[in-house]
C-alpha cells in the first residue's frame, strides 16, 4: 500500500477536487419512492483513491451516477451539493454538464464489452471520444487513440486500433475503456467494479494500470467495489455504504485495522480468507432491507447483533467518536466499540 | 494414470480418467473451415466419499464442462467416468436415470435456474415426481426447514425469495432425491459477501449431515478454502495441479497455481510480492505446444517447456503437479520464481519489472 491519506489538517487545500455535501437521490416510483441514496457527504482529492464499498443496493453506483449527472433529472429527485472545482454540478445545465463530463470526469464501467460499440474498430471509439470534446482532424484523432492504446499495455497498438471489440479479450477491452476515459486527460478517474467481470490475475493487471494512471496524471479515483480486498490493496480512503447511508468513512488502514461500525465488522467477518480456513464463517444474519421503507433509526438495526435502546428510533450522525477514531454512524459508546473490537480482534488472531 | 496410493475403490465415489471434450466450430467465410475447441484434455483425478473437490481455474479452462462431464450432461469425446462403480460414459439415458438420482447439481444463477412460473413446492417436488416418488409434499416440507427456509414457503413462487433464500430453494431441490454426489457450480458467485457466509456455512453443514461428497467449481481461491478438502486447479482444459488444500495453498508446486494465489486480493495488510502474469489466456481452439502454460510462465525454459509436454507427477504425498520446474517453497519472490536455470529474461519481455510490493 501506497501513501496514507494527505494530511487531515486544513492547509489551502487546492488539492481537494471533490467536494460532496449531503447528496440525496430519491427515486419515485408506482410502488413508493425509493430512497437510493441518502445523506451522502465525502472529499476526494488528487492522488487519492477513495473506495466505495458496499452490498448489492447500498447506493454506491447510483451515487457516483448522480455526480456524473447520468441519472434521467425527471424521473429523480437529486438534493445536496457536488461540488467540483468551484461549481456545483447538480445546478449545472445539461449542455455545461457535458463538458465536464468524459473530459475532467471520466468513467469506467463494469462490463467493457457492453461499453463498447461491437461495430466499430477499438481505435474509432476512442478517436470518436477525443472529437466530442476538441476540435481535430480524423488522423490526430486516431494517432491520439493509438497513443493511448499503447500507454495502457497493448501490444502492437498501431495494428491493435483496427481491431473490433470482440477480438480484443476482457482485459484487453477493460484497457481499452481506461485509454478512452484518458483521453482528455480527466481530473476524476471513477471506476464502477472495473474488475468483476474479470478472471483474477487479469484484475491484479487492471488495478496495476489504473494505480499507475492515477500516480502520473496526478488525478482522484473513485473505486466503487463489492470486494473488499480489491479496496484493501488499492484504497487510500474508504467509505462503506448500507441502505443508500455512508456507515463508516475513514483512512483505509483505519478501516481494515480497526473498523468501527457493526456492519464492518460483519462485512468483514463473513469474507471468505484465502490464507486459512476457518470452523465457520460468520454471516450477517437477515437480508438488506427494501429501500421503498427503509428502517427507521440507524438503517443497520434490524441486523445488527449489538442494537439497544435509540438504535430503531434515532439516526445516529456521521461523526467521529474521538481524535483517534475515524467517522461511524453508530450509537455505540466508545469504549463499548474498543471492547467488541478487541474481543473482534482476538476472534480472528485465534 | 493411477491415481493416489492408499485409497481402495471403496472410497472413491468418481473416478475419471483421460476425460477429453472437443467442441467442433465453424469458421471462415460460409462456415468453410472447421476448428476444435479443445475444452477438456486428458483430465484424471478421482473423487472420495464424503470428501470436497474443488476445481478452480479461470474463464475457459474448462471447470464448468468437467463437471457436466462428469454428471454427463455432455457426451465425452474420449476418456471414461466411473460413478460409484458404474462406467457411465456410454451407458444409455435409460439405463442412467437411476444412477441420476444420486448426483445432482447447484447452479451459479439462483434468477436463472428456478422457473418463475412454477412455485417452491413444484420447484422442489419435481425430482419426486420425476422419480416417481409418493408423499412428496411431507418431504418437500422438511427440505425447506433442512435449509433454513420455512414449510409455509410451499406454495411462494421464486420472485419472492431474495437472491441467497433462492440458493437455498437450489440446494433443497439438489438434495430432494438424498443424492451421493452434488455438483455446485459457481454456487456462491452470484451473492453478497454477507449471504454468500450463509450459503457456505449451510452447505458445509449438509455435507456433515448427510454425508454428502461434493465436488466444488469456483473461480475464487477464497471461498474454495473454506470449503474444499482437496483441489485441481485448472488451465486451458489441462489439468497442471492437484493436492490436499492445505498443499495447494501453503505449497503450491505449478508456477501457475502460485500466480493464481497470489494474484487474490486480500485484506491483510501484510506487504507480500506479486507473481503478475503477462497476457491472457490463449484461445483453446489453438493451444500452446507442449506445455500450455508455457508462454505466461515465470520459470519458463526454452527448448524443454515448449518442447516437451510435462505429465502430471507426484512431488509430494498425493500432491501433483504437471511441471518440469516446479516450486521448490512457498512463499517465493518474484526473482526467486525466475531464477531456475535458463529462464531468460529477453525471450520473456512481457514479464519485465513483473514482481511488485503490494
Amino acid at each position: 500500500m501506497s501513501t496514507g491519506l494527505p494530511e487531515p489538517t486544513r492547509e489551502r487545500d487546492d488539492r481537494l477536487l471533490l467536494d460532496v455535501r449531503g447528496l440525496t437521490v430519491r427515486f419515485p416510483t408506482p410502488d413508493g419512492v425509493v430512497q437510493a441514496v441518502s445523506d451522502v457527504s465525502f472529499q476526494l482529492r488528487r492522488g487519492e483513491t477513495l473506495g466505495v464499498v458496499g452490498e448489492s443496493g447500498s447506493g454506491k453506483s447510483v451515487s457516483n451516477l448522480a455526480i456524473m449527472g447520468l441519472l434521467n433529472r425527471a424521473r429523480t429527485v437529486i438534493s445536496g451539493e457536488v461540488e467540483f472545482k468551484g461549481r456545483d454540478l447538480l445546478t449545472l445545465s445539461t449542455d455545461a454538464l457535458r463538458t465536464v463530463r468524459g473530459k475532467e470526469i471520466a468513467m469506467v464501467f463494469q462490463d467493457p464489452f457492453a461499453c463498447l460499440h461491437p461495430m466499430y474498430r477499438v481505435g474509432a471509439q476512442i478517436a470518436e471520444a477525443v472529437t466530442a470534446h476538441e476540435d481535430v482532424p480524423r488522423e490526430r484523432a486516431w494517432a491520439r487513440a493509438v497513443e493511448l492504446l499503447d500507454h495502457v499495455g497493448i501490444p502492437n497498438a498501431t495494428s491493435r486500433a483496427r481491431d473490433y471489440p470482440h477480438q480484443f479479450s476482457g482485459g484487453m477491452r477493460q484497457r481499452a475503456m481506461i485509454a478512452m476515459a484518458l483521453v482528455h486527460n480527466p481530473d476524476i478517474l471513477i471506476c464502477d467494479e472495473p474488475t468483476t467481470a474479470l478472471d483474477v490475475t487479469v484484475q491484479a493487471q487492471i488495478l496495476e494500470l489504473i494505480e499507475s494512471v492515477k500516480r502520473e496524471f496526478d488525478i482522484g479515483v473513485i473505486l466503487v467495489t463489492h470486494d473488499l480486498g480489491v479496496v484493501a490493496e488499492t484504497a487510500n480512503s474508504v467509505m462503506v455504504m448500507y441502505a443508500g447511508r455512508v456507515m463508516e468513512y475513514g483512512p483505509a488502514n483505519g478501516i481494515f485495522s480497526r473498523p468501527q461500525h457493526p456492519y464492518a465488522w460483519g462485512l468483514l467477518d463473513s469474507m471468505p480468507s484465502v490464507e486459512r480456513r476457518l470452523d465457520a464463517l460468520v454471516p450477517i444474519e437477515g437480508s438488506p432491507p427494501s429501500l421503498l421503507t427503509p428502517p427507521s433509526g440507524c438503517p443497520f438495526h434490524p441486523r445488527c447483533p449489538y442494537r439497544f435502546e435509540p438504535c430503531a428510533t434515532e439516526r445516529p450522525p456521521l461523526e467521529a467518536p474521538n481524535a483517534d477514531a475515524h467517522l461511524d454512524a453508530c450509537w455505540l459508546p466508545w469504549d463499548k466499540k474498543v471492547q467488541l473490537g478487541l474481543q473482534r480482534a482476538k476472534k480472528v488472531a485465534a | 494414470m493411477s491415481d493416489n496410493g492408499g485409497s481402495s475403490a471403496a472410497d472413491t465415489l468418481v473416478e475419471v480418467q483421460h476425460l477429453t471434450k472437443r467442441f467442433a466450430v465453424k469458421q471462415g467465410v460460409f462456415a468453410r473451415g472447421h476448428a476444435q475447441v479443445h475444452a477438456v484434455e486428458d483430465v484424471s483425478f478421482e473423487v472420495r466419499r464424503g470428501e470436497t473437490l474443488g476445481i478452480v481455474g479461470e474463464s475457459g479452462c474448462g471447470k464448468s464442462t468437467t463437471a457436466r462431464l462428469i454428471l454427463r450432461l455432455l457426451e465425452l469425446t474420449g476418456g471414461t467416468v466411473r460413478f460409484d462403480g458404474h462406467d457411465i460414459s456410454k451407458l444409455s439415458q435409460r439405463r442412467l436415470r437411476p444412477l441420476r438420482r444420486e448426483m445432482q447439481m447447484i447452479f451459479q444463477d439462483p434468477y436463472a435456474s428456478l422457473n418463475p412460473r412454477k412455485t417452491v413446492g413444484q420447484i422442489i417436488g419435481a425430482p419426486f415426481a420425476i422419480h416417481g416418488v409418493k408423499g412428496a409434499k411431507t418431504r418437500v416440507q422438511e427440505l425447506l426447514e433442512t435449509v433454513g427456509l420455512s414449510p409455509e414457503h410451499y406454495n411462494r413462487y421464486p420472485h419472492e425469495f431474495s437472491g441467497g433464500q433462492r440458493q437455498r430453494i437450489g440446494v433443497a431441490r439438489a438434495l430432494a432425491l438424498s443424492p451421493k454426489l452434488i455438483v455446485c457450480d459457481e454456487p456462491v458467485s452470484a451473492l453478497d459477501v454477507s449471504i454468500q457466509a450463509q450459503v457456505l456455512n449451510l452447505l458445509r453443514s449438509l455435507q456433515r449431515d448427510f454425508n454428502l461428497t461434493y465436488v466444488f467449481i469456483t473461480h475464487d481461491l477464497s471461498v474454495l478454502r473454506q470449503i474444499a478438502d482437496r483441489i485441481a486447479v485448472m488451465y486451458l482444459g489441462r489439468l497442471v495441479e492437484i493436492g490436499e488444500s492445505e498443499q495447494i495453498y501453503d505449497a503450491p508446486k505449478h508456477p501457475y497455481t502460485a500466480a493464481l494465489l497470489s494474484a487474490v486480493p486480500r485484506a491483510g495488510t501484510d506487504p507480500r510480492e506479486r507473481i503478475m502474469l503477462g497476457g491472457d489466456v490463449p484461445s483453446p481452439i489453438a493451444p500452446p505446444p507442449a506445455c500450455v502454460f508455457h508462454p505466461r510462465c515465470p520459470r519458463f525454459h526454452r527448448g524443454h517447456c515448449d518442447v516437451e509436454a510435462p505429465e502430471l507427477r507426484e512431488l509430494a504425498p498425493h500432491q501433483r503437479a504437471a511441471c518440469h520446474y516446479p516450486l521448490e517453497r512457498w512463499p517465493m519472490s518474484d526473482a526467486e520464481v525466475r531464477q531456475a536455470e535458463g529462464a531468460r529474461r529477453e525471450d520473456r519481455p512481457h514479464l519485465e519489472g513483473a514482481a511488485h510490493e503490494v
